[in-house]
């Protein structure tokens, strides 16, 4: 360590030839990969939807062709039900929850957030010949450690449960991450959201591979399992996609 | 051919006889959490790997003129910069193991072995000799993590890098996972056995006692 090098005017030196070489590699690495990246981040949205609509498999990779033909975004007034245009370019109903245009208050609910926006992001699945024949309907609620996002599939009776898939979640690994097993997904598949106009899906304890309108709880994680209810609870309920789901609109 | 000798002492000197994990104990809490599966603790390997052998490269190509006053800060922002662009690269190619590793592949910037090496190899050894250390020491970290990654995973879900090893119970077969396996704190006890074991065969590395 000479004294040479310690001299005030080679120190600042340094350190600023350090600095912008390092910020421009830094920001050419942050826009040269941005478009792969945002590409990533839209297949990852895609596929969950496209896994919710029952299409996994059938798109064999091309994920988002089978999302441009098969699936179409709508955008629903949760309060009234009714479909609404799309209120802003790249709308999302998570990152609006807190903007006053949109925000709502929860109240007297335990699904575990205070705010949600009025509109929320749907998608229609169609078959070839156009006909609706699932939804696919957000749903997010708190879990044991973080709220968990998920995606409901229901069938265009809108009341048979085809699907429950999250996406996003901090549930323990083994225990509450369970809700990710393909196993325990598989037990969604024809359960009952509601029973004479009410909601009666319930995750319980037991066998309920013959109650069409209950699932087995997960073993060791019975916090999830009653945030998966209370998602759902809150989801099919008033305050959630009930007015929608009664509008039957997607038939016509 | 003595110069061969030593990059090979450097180059795999950490992985048995100086391993950053398993004798200075550094690096610790990042072997901790990703190591669930093996799979994310190989692209953590291979992150950490690169950014300490090029860490390494870049602070000896210019500590002759790196001020000692600023030293450890010049280092950081090097080692910031290239953990920048390796979570960059990742989220570009590898979207789905970068979701996994999360904030750990940033917090490779604070990961004790990249710094460590920097400051006690980088600032005073030749550039090629200081990335074979980073590589080296690179290595040593990943020889632990996977050991560890494949025994959690192994037992914990009875798979190896997603292929079904153990078929579990709930899917109809006969092993039942070890649930204390999948939690992150068992790494505590495996790197703990993995320290004993290579104590018991080097008995040089044990402290001294008193």
């Amino acid at each position: 360590m000479s004294a040479k090098k310690e001299t005030l005017g080679k120190t600042v030196g340094v350190v600023v030839a350090v600095c912008l070489v390092c910020s421009i590699i830094v920001s050419s690495a942050a826009v040269g990969l941005r478009d792969l990246q945002e590409t990533n981040a839209a297949i990852d949205k895609q596929s969950n939807i496209v896994e919710a609509a029952g299409l996994i498999d059938f798109a064999a990779g091309d994920i988002s062709g089978t999302f441009n033909k098969y699936i179409e975004e709508r955008f629903i007034n949760l309060e009234t039900g009714e479909y609404v245009d799309e209120p802003k370019d790249g709308y999302d109903m998570y990152k609006e929850a807190k903007n006053p245009k949109f925000s709502v208050e929860v109240a007297n609910s335990n699904v575990g957030f205070k705010q949600r926006a009025s509109i929320a992001n749907i998608y229609l699945v169609k078959d070839d010949a156009g006909k609706v024949t699932r939804l696919v309907l957000p749903v997010h609620g708190s879990g044991l450690w973080d709220l968990m996002y998920g995606l409901l599939a229901i069938d265009a009776d809108g009341n048979t449960v085809r699907e429950l898939i999250y996406y996003q979640h901090k549930e323990t690994p083994g225990l509450g991450g369970e809700i990710q097993n393909p196993s325990w997904k598989a037990k969604w598949d024809g359960k009952k959201l509601f029973n004479d106009g009410k909601v009666a899906i319930e995750v319980n304890k037991g066998d309920n591979s013959n109650d069409q309108y209950a699932v087995d709880a997960l073993s060791g994680a019975t916090l999830t399992s009653n945030g998966v209810q209370n998602t759902l609870t809150y989801w099919a309920s008033e305050n959630g996609f009930g007015p929608y789901l009664k509008t039957q609109t997607w038939k016509s | 051919m003595a110069e061969i000798k030593e990059m090979k002492q450097v180059l795999f000197g950490p992985v048995l006889n100086n391993n950053p994990i398993a004798l200075q104990v550094l690096g610790v809490c990042s072997a901790l959490a990703i190591t669930t599966k093996l799979e994310t603790a190989l692209v953590m390997s291979l992150a950490l790997t690169t950014v300490c052998a090029f860490s390494n490269l870049f602070i000896s190509l210019i500590r002759k003129q790196i001020p000692s006053s600023v030293r450890i800060i010049i280092q950081m922002t090097i080692i910031a910069s290239l953990v920048i662009v390796v979570d960059q690269v990742l989220k570009a190619y590898s979207y789905e193991i970068s979701k996994q590793l999360s904030v750990f592949v940033g917090l490779i910037i604070t990961n004790c072995i990249v710094m460590g090496r920097a400051e006690a190899y980088a600032m005073k050894s030749p550039p090629f000799m200081s990335f074979l250390d980073g590589l080296g020491n690179g290595i040593g970290y990943s020889v632990v993590l996977i050991i560890i990654g494949t025994i959690k995973e192994l037992f914990g879900f009875g798979t190896l890098l997603g292929f079904e090893i153990l078929p579990l119970v709930q899917d109809g077969g006969w092993y039942q996972g070890n649930g204390l396996l999948i939690l992150p704190f068992s790494s505590f006890f495996l790197i703990g056995g993995l320290i004993w074991v290579i104590r018991t065969i080097r008995p040089a590395q044990v402290e001294p006692k008193g």
